[in-house]
């Protein structure tokens, strides 16, 4: 599947000029609110016309304005997620997730209600009103209906953003699987580094209605613009350390230590480790409580706007990880491009992968 | 009660549902168009729709009589071609309720439709359904309650339609004298104060029963939705 993307839409004083093509897997459209993520997935969707632009699937014309085309939402075979789910309220959870299925036209519309309820553990449900529901088993359901619409991408505009952390972590798994075992292209939107960096295939970076950067994940977060950077590294399940409660990681940087987590040997988890959480040194540090230090590469310093701290980006033999430093810390060790130095971590966070 | 009292009730009766029904789909249609539309002259037919709310009963029959009489283009145009005449018939005194209704029944399903989320109705765009099966599946249904509020008060407005009605179809006996003719024309004639007050007790009683009719059926569209 590939998503082509290129509009123009103004609505004063908002200016949303985006341009990027999606790979398979799960797209995350990423940036600030404000940065035109909704109006985009909007346009994907058939809910906004854009002023100017082609939208196209596979090569299958959605819209182009320069020819006419411009197919309604309820031809696209589309998918919507919304972040506040839209049940319908005089529906049961059954007939809200069939309720695609009275429309759909193709053949594939068999009775596939039974995979998609037990994907998405909403079995003892279905009888429910959508009122009864909570947060995350009414998005859950919301997910299961777009689903059973057999559409050909699905969108997901910040579904869990009206969640709290656990109704969150709850979910989070399903929408894994659904990445992994629907086989069904997701275009994600999140203002949530976490999220991205645990669900993403591709990242593509929105600023002020712009795509900044588009690319895999593990390339692109780094770089994205938020107060909350980070880097993301791929990383396998060495072994467990288990007098000490910790499990080893093996990853392209060098080994990590990390609280003990339940995944087996030889499993591929997905590590991120906030800018914040990362101190640098000149020289190995020795006699300091942090297990984990790597060595690495200054590539790039850049200072925030208002002069207080900087980011540095590193290279730990091709691994990317950024710290947070103040200005003062930057001039103190005299860090510049390509110089030496150990990258000391405070704290990783882990998603299974 | 006499046979000249029960005609009129019977009358009454035939004239209002026959108001309703027939105008029922088209106030659906309007209050929909100007609940989720924009087109030109949408003001102008919101002004047109809320015009014999506005206008004297009186006037709205006059033109009303000048429009579909028997010797008017479209009078004569109706008459002939489709064998639909409205003058100084039961079918003109229904055409004088519906349209003397039908502001009140467009007000109401309008602000139903308006309370229906339409975020709802763009979720349901998205799952594949056209407008039309948008309208019918999600709409319709949480704006029930609305149409029939809007059903009953345009009934209701019907059994007591006077001023349009007599100056457009008069008010003869069997064909024309509703309720509320029969009514003024008793109290015209010594006497008649018996037969005026029965009249009066089976206009109350009616337009209770249409009343407590509405709220059986708002409830249990609305126990419905609890329950599902």
């Amino acid at each position: 599947m590939s998503l082509e993307v290129d509009v123009d839409h103004v609505r004063d004083p908002f200016r949303l000029a985006a341009r990027f093509t999606s790979a398979p897997g799960l797209t995350a459209l990423f940036g600030r609110s404000g940065s035109g993520k909704t109006t985009l997935v909007d346009i994907v969707g058939g809910l906004i016309r854009p002023d100017r632009g082609r939208v196209a699937i596979d090569g299958h014309v959605l819209v182009d304005t320069e020819h006419g085309v411009f197919v309604p939402k309820h031809r696209r075979r589309i998918g919507y997620v919304f972040q506040d789910s839209r049940l319908f309220p005089h529906l049961s959870v059954r007939k809200n997730l069939l309720y695609g299925r009275r429309f759909a036209t193709s053949s594939g519309a068999a009775d596939d209600l039974p995979s998609v309820v037990e994907l998405l553990g909403i079995g003892a449900l279905l009888d429910r009103p959508p009122g009864s529901l909570s947060g995350g088993e009414t998005q859950r359901v919301a997910i299961g209906r777009a689903l059973l619409a057999h559409p050909r991408l699905l969108l997901m505009d910040e579904p869990l953003a009206s969640l709290d952390e656990a109704r969150r972590a709850e979910i989070l798994p399903y929408i894994e699987r659904l990445r992994d075992e629907a086989g069904v292209p997701i275009v994600y939107v999140s203002h949530s580094v976490a999220e991205v960096a645990r669900l993403a295939t591709t990242v593509v970076v929105l600023s002020e209605g712009k795509v900044t950067a588009v690319g895999p994940v593990l390339d692109i977060l780094p770089l994205a613009d938020t107060d909350d950077g980070g880097g993301v590294l791929d990383a396998t399940v060495a072994r467990h350390d288990e007098p000490f409660h910790l499990t080893v990681l093996a990853s392209a940087a060098g080994e990590l230590q990390v609280p003990r987590l339940t995944a087996a040997v030889g499993t591929h988890v997905r590590a991120y480790i906030r800018a914040r959480d990362v101190m640098l040194s000149l020289r190995p540090p020795e006699d300091i409580s942090a297990l984990n230090v790597l060595p690495g590469r200054v590539v790039t310093i850049v200072a925030s706007p208002n002069g207080a701290h900087a980011d540095v980006r590193l290279d730990c033999n091709g691994a990317t990880l950024m710290a947070r430093l103040t200005v003062k810390s930057v001039q103190r060790l005299d860090l510049a491009p390509d110089r030496p130095v150990f990258a000391v971590i405070k704290s990783v966070s882990f998603e299974r992968n | 009660m006499t046979p000249e009292e029960w005609a009129a009730v019977r009358l009454s009766l035939l004239v209002a549902t026959t108001a309703t029904a027939a105008s029922l789909p088209f106030g659906v249609a309007v209050a929909w168009l100007l609940a989720r539309r924009q087109f030109w002259g949408k003001s102008l037919i919101d002004t047109l729709v809320h015009l014999p709310l506005i206008m004297p009963p009186v006037v709205t029959g006059y033109l009303l009589l000048l429009t579909f009489g028997r010797r008017t283009p479209i009078g004569a145009f109706l008459a002939d071609e489709f064998g639909i005449v409205f003058s100084f018939r039961w079918t003109g005194a229904a055409l004088a309720c519906a349209i003397m209704g039908f502001p009140l029944m467009v007000r109401a399903i309008r602000l139903s439709i308006e309370a229906v989320d339409a975020r709802l109705e763009a979720a349901a765009g998205t799952l594949g359904a056209n407008p039309l099966q948008v309208f019918a599946t999600i709409t319709l249904p949480l704006c029930l309650p609305g149409v029939i509020a809007g059903a009953i008060l345009c009934f209701a407005k019907s059994m007591g339609e006077f001023g349009a009605t007599i100056t457009f179809v008069s008010s003869i006996p069997g064909e024309t004298q509703t309720l509320p003719s029969l009514i003024y024309a008793l109290t015209q004639v010594p006497g008649g104060d018996a037969g005026a007050l029965r009249l009066t007790l089976v206009s109350i009683a009616i337009s209770m029963l249409a009343l407590l009719g509405s709220e059986v059926r708002a409830r249990r569209i609305g126990g419905r939705r609890a329950a599902t």
